[in-house]
């Protein structure tokens, strides 16, 4: 099964088990079923709680924060996660503020689901990775869609958060292979702690680096992990958590506790990272440890080009998460 | 005839501004605060048209809104003196309180959107219910405004928008900042609209009670805009109008109107606003300091 019909499922069963869940978006009808038709089937079987809306991400936002309100709970579809500048005031003047500024604790189950990210050659405003710019805001959460986590019980873990979400789907992750039973391949095993994927070759306890990535950075992470111990015999551990902020760095460290090399890759552009977030948080508990700071991989300071070849430039891809891994471990 | 209810919350308000204002000038609360004094009479105009079922969105601008849903001067006061018994635990202040179904926030144009979102909840599990929300002609700058109209009227949503159009956005005058007219913003949604410059409580309800009654039986939006006046300041001590400006807005007070038809009930009710403020300004201001909500800033 492909990560795209995984969440589209998961969508179902929300919808199915749950009559006060809405869905609101750009294009999310059939026959359409969304741009990346991850909303397929859900506004025929569902009636009026899926709702096409104008192009108005702010007001998508404000009318999914007052449904939440109202006692119901919402799921907003942001047609390319770039657009979710244009519901920041919503999102963090408004929702994120309502869960906590009346003085006592509100309830707002809100879910957005931001498709991000590039490699797919739609330029500047549509390859973005958003992250970073919704890192602490209080009352607000951010996840990633991940091929190790059933989307599923994702859905269900952010609306019975009672509190706004950000989930980011990264769009070439929507065709790759959802991950079932443990095995990715002939090589890399994975298994779940907690709310992180762990994914190693044998002992995932005896690794000299550790590689920190959301889920949209897997397939260049475990081809990056490959090379890494075939050509240059370094043997990686990948972390994939689905809770990127508030960023539980306490529960990492157990699985951090080998570890004399780390390494964090994200899809955003350089500068006031979420990796530099985990990183600080890492290093505060982990300095001294470590044979060198956490070493951390993001796009360049630059916009996303719309040519391939030129977009390969600014992205990440597995060549820099290898060069990465390979400096901080010491190799070169 | 003008009840007496109605005129003891008309001069509550206006004496509750009027308190929040000498306070300023004494330097004994902090922050900032919105009078709405002028336009006291439209939530008193508006109390009978809703019920506690409906949803209240209010402003920056919100004291009288908040008073004419809830007896309930000292929890406000309270919240705006960070003081024990705060309606938000001093959390959120002058512009930002949630009770029940009455929810205010500070930015322009935010709350339409999340207005029109409880309606649609209404629409669908409480027909007969709306959404009301309080926005000023200085909102219509936001684009907000237009988005959540756009949905309102498309998906037919019980979203009543009063507009206190008091000529003035901060020290900006209307004509300086809003092209065209609200009139045609709603006609260009298909958007029902009706103006008023009544100061008059009864008059109002009389001009409003089938238009409001449409918005709950046929579900469908309605723009309310009173012609109105802001006689005080912005917030506080920042009125930078000319005088001959504060004095025709003063020509429009409903307080003389009132107190020349009625001198002797006004009057009445008006030592008991000013004595009821003054005991709860001294009470709230005895009291210990908010001591604030756990994970609630």
């Amino acid at each position: 099964m492909r990560v795209a019909e995984n969440l589209n499922r998961a969508l179902h069963h929300v919808f199915e088990t749950d009559p006060d869940v809405h869905l609101l978006g750009e294009d999310i009808l059939d026959p359409y079923g969304g741009a990346f038709k991850i909303t397929k089937g859900l506004s025929t079987r569902f009636g009026d709680r899926v709702r096409a809306t104008p192009l108005s991400e702010g007001a998508i936002v404000g009318v999914a924060a007052g449904l939440a309100l109202a006692g119901e709970k919402a799921i907003v579809e942001i047609m390319f996660g770039d657009f979710a500048a244009l519901a920041f005031d919503q999102i963090v003047n408004f929702a994120s503020k309502s869960v906590s500024m009346y003085g006592r604790p509100v309830r707002l189950p809100l879910v957005i689901r931001c498709p991000s990210g590039g490699h797919r050659g739609y330029g500047p405003t549509h390859s973005q990775s958003l992250q970073k710019h919704f890192v602490g805001v209080p009352g607000l959460s951010l996840f990633e869609l991940s091929p190790f986590h059933d989307a599923q019980r994702l859905l269900v873990d952010m609306l019975a958060l009672g509190e706004p979400c950000l989930l980011f789907e990264d769009k070439v992750l929507y065709t790759r292979q959802q991950f079932e039973d443990g095995r990715i391949d002939e090589l890399f095993q994975y298994d779940l702690v907690g709310d992180v994927a762990r994914v190693y070759v044998e002992d995932p306890d005896d690794a000299d680096c550790v590689l920190i990535a959301p889920g949209g950075l897997t397939q260049r992470a475990l081809e990056a992990l490959r090379e890494l111990l075939i050509r240059y015999e370094i043997n990686g551990v990948l972390l994939v958590p689905t809770r990127l902020y508030p960023f539980d760095a306490e529960a990492l460290l157990p699985l951090l506790k080998r570890a004399k090399a780390i390494c964090v890759a994200e899809d955003g552009s350089a500068g006031g990272t979420w990796g530099a977030e985990v990183a600080t948080r890492l290093h505060e508990h982990l300095w001294g440890r470590l044979r060198r700071p956490v070493k951390l991989v993001h796009a360049a300071d630059r916009v996303v080009p719309a040519a391939a070849h030129l977009e390969r430039e600014v992205l990440v891809g597995a060549a820099k998460i290898r060069d990465a891994v390979l400096e901080v471990a010491g190799v070169r | 005839m003008i009840a007496d209810e109605d005129l003891a919350l008309l001069l509550l308000i206006r004496r509750f501004e009027e308190k929040l204002l000498e306070l300023f000038g004494q330097g004994l609360l902090d922050g900032t605060t919105h009078t709405c004094l002028g336009q006291e009479y439209i939530p008193v105009a508006l109390r009978p048209l809703l019920t506690g079922d409906d949803f209240v969105f209010s402003n920056h601008r919100g004291h009288g809104h908040y008073l004419a849903r809830f007896a309930d001067p000292a929890g406000l006061l309270a919240e705006i003196m960070g003081r024990e018994g705060a309606v938000c635990e001093g959390v959120g202040g002058s512009q930002h309180i949630l009770r029940e179904r009455f929810l205010s926030t500070g930015v322009q144009g935010e709350s339409l959107p999340v207005a029109a979102g409880a309606a649609l909840h209404l629409k669908r599990r409480e027909p007969g219910r709306l959404a009301c929300v309080h926005i000023g002609d200085g909102t219509w700058g936001e684009g907000a405004v237009y988005e959540a109209l756009n949905m309102a009227s498309l998906w037919e949503l019980p979203l009543l928008v009063v507009v206190e159009h008091n000529g003035i956005a901060q020290s900006t005058p209307t004509e300086l900042q809003l092209a065209g007219t609200i009139a045609g913003r709603a006609a260009a949604f298909g958007i029902a609209h009706h103006r008023t410059e009544s100061t008059d409580v009864e008059d109002i309800r009389a001009e409003l009670g089938e238009l409001v009654g449409r918005v709950r039986g046929e579900s469908r939006p309605l723009v309310v805009e009173f012609a109105t006046h802001r006689l005080g300041p912005h917030s506080k001590g920042d009125d930078t109008r000319a005088e001959s400006v504060v004095r025709a807005a003063r020509d429009h007070d409903w307080y003389p109107r009132y107190r020349a038809a009625h001198p002797n009930r006004v009057d009445l009710l008006d030592a008991g606003a000013t004595e009821l403020v003054e005991r709860i300004a001294r009470d709230v201001a005895e009291r210990p300091l908010v001591k604030g909500a756990p994970g609630c800033g």
